[in-house]
């Protein structure tokens, strides 16, 4: 057994990263997501990677998304602010097809709010931060070593689905330190972009093949040139007002996700059997919730817990199906109701909400208090 | 082993957050789980400032202190504040340069840890190492060995002779 060692939320991202194949990193640094650039910085040049600290928050997704379009595996991490400074060129990352890794290491809001507290309010802006119909993936780790793994699955699934991924974590998991284990040379499966044939030939950029979603990736560095542009655009990659070409691409973007649904969508289920009342939660908010769950079961209540490890797309069919046989949900987080409404949406009944906005953390007394309220 | 849970306080700058970063690598190294948190802000440079690290066999779920089952003061301000709220099964250690205050805590231990690192290992900035070898000996947290190990994967080169004398200084000021 590979012993375990001391490390912190931060830091086993960008260790996750390096493992999937980050590097290029382009940031700007912002509490609580701030080793991670520092982490980046020290490590990626060890690896022949690059690390640049840019002017703002929008500038570093405009060199994540360049540095991805010559092909390289990229990222970059920030907090609220500068998330709500990231979602333009988000969008031109869903529209263009341009994979990365943007995390989010969430802190109470609005606005710059309360820098060092925890806070899950930026969930419903991972989903619809930017503007128009896009594709989102987001992952949410609920301990230390999970980011390490749950960041090597967002570099894989960026390059696999072409499209920006979100690692959505939390100020309770991004400053915890606790014990990973993380063989040294661990076999992780790594997912490259499929490729189209020949990349000295031009090929139409944003063609699809027969049977798939997402287009191949032209290579660059060749004597052939291609447009990529955020406007509609057609499979040669150039502009269009065609508006079947234009509903074409947006409903295949969003569908080549829905396509991926059994791939991208993981969760936890935890005592989940004979309960007769479940608490959905994600992220940090889980280690409260687990407690909460094994506090209530010591005193006869079935009760479990539902995590949502991608939180989207969302994991609408399992919840759907445990609704049926469970009577009551709660739904816990770090906000003020964001996550409760899709789960309501989903099961089609109001859901019972544990939820804070004052930057501390949800105990796993307030969350009983709820189970047996609810009960 | 039931849940253990320990809080580290003092003033910015006297080092429990490295305190308590160390006994949950020594815990780690000794089979158990650990995890550890602590407060940021400007607290943690100049002002009170708390850390934090949960010990446990089983799988620790939530990760912040509920109650504490040890605490540490180094400062009066810190004892005044965090003392005042524990019950009677915790342990509290306080710098025997503090004034008592009123607790529900039976166990109160009264270490020498400032005076220790100052007049007897000679610097006073190891007084997070004594700290740390008299709470592992009070607690029995992890063996020795692996305290040491987790005090030299954080100390600069040069300072590994002092750093280990702190520790055992630290270890003996409990009997």
């Amino acid at each position: 057994m590979t012993r375990k060692v001391l490390m912190q939320g931060n830091e086993a991202v960008v260790e996750g990263a390096i493992k999937g194949g980050m590097r290029f990193f382009a940031g700007y640094p912002i509490t609580p997501s701030t080793e991670i650039a520092e982490m980046a910085a020290l490590k990626l040049p060890r690896v022949g990677g690059r690390f640049i600290q840019m002017e703002d928050e929008i500038a570093s997704m405009a060199a994540v998304l360049g540095a991805s379009a010559v092909g390289t595996k990229t990222m970059t991490a920030t907090s609220g602010p500068g998330f709500s400074l990231k979602q333009e060129n988000l969008g031109y990352g869903c529209m263009t097809e341009l994979p990365c890794v943007v995390v989010n290491v969430q802190r109470s809001g609005p606005s710059t709010g309360l820098p060092t507290s925890p806070s899950q309010g930026d969930v419903m802006q991972a989903k619809w931060g930017t503007h128009g119909d896009h594709p989102v993936i987001a992952l949410s780790p609920s301990s230390v070593e999970e980011t390490y793994h749950l960041t090597i699955r967002c570099f894989n699934l960026a390059e696999k689905y072409r499209t920006p991924v979100i690692l959505l974590m939390d100020e309770i998991v991004g400053h915890l330190r606790e014990g990973v284990s993380i063989p040294e040379n661990e076999q992780v499966d790594i997912i490259e972009r499929k490729l189209k044939e020949r990349p000295d030939v031009f090929h139409l950029p944003y063609h699809v093949c027969e049977g798939e979603y997402v287009p191949r990736w032209h290579l660059t560095g060749y004597d052939v040139r291609y447009n990529i542009t955020g406007l509609a655009h057609g499979v040669d990659g150039f502009p269009t007002n065609n508006n079947e070409i234009a509903g074409a691409l947006v409903t295949r973007l969003v569908e080549k996700i829905n396509h991926g649904y059994e791939d991208i969508v993981t969760f936890e289920e935890y005592m989940l059997d004979d309960a007769d009342m479940m608490v959905v939660c994600y992220g940090g908010t889980a280690r409260s919730v687990k407690t909460a769950v094994d506090m209530a079961r010591a005193q006869g209540i079935k009760v479990g817990m539902f995590r949502a490890i991608t939180v989207w797309p969302s994991p609408e069919k399992e919840l759907k199906a445990l609704s049926k046989k469970i009577k009551s949900v709660i739904v816990a987080e770090h906000n003020y109701g964001q996550y409760s409404l899709e789960v309501q949406r989903i099961i089609e009944r109001p859901v019972g909400f544990v939820g804070k906005v004052d930057g501390t953390v949800i105990t796993p007394d307030e969350v009983l208090a709820k189970i047996k309220e609810g009960r | 082993m039931d849940r253990m849970e320990l809080r580290l306080t003092g003033s910015g700058g006297q080092g429990v957050i490295l305190a308590t970063i160390i006994l949950a690598e020594a815990a780690l190294y000794s089979g158990k789980n650990a995890v550890q948190s602590q407060s940021y802000g400007p607290e943690a440079r100049g002002g009170m400032c708390k850390a934090e690290v949960i010990i446990s066999e089983d799988e620790i779920g939530f990760t912040k202190v509920m109650k504490p089952t040890f605490l540490l003061a180094l400062t009066q301000e810190s004892l005044n504040k965090f003392g005042a709220t524990v019950d009677e099964n915790c342990v509290i250690m306080m710098d025997d340069s503090l004034v008592e205050i009123e607790t529900k805590a039976k166990n109160v231990i009264k270490a020498p840890i400032l005076a220790t690192a100052r007049e007897k290992v000679g610097k006073a900035f190891t007084a997070n190492i004594v700290a740390v070898g008299a709470i592992n000996k009070a607690l029995g947290l992890a063996s020795f060995e692996n305290l040491k190990e987790a005090v030299m994967g954080h100390i600069p080169a040069g300072t590994e002779e002092i750093n280990i004398k702190a520790l055992e200084m630290g270890n003996d000021l409990i009997k």
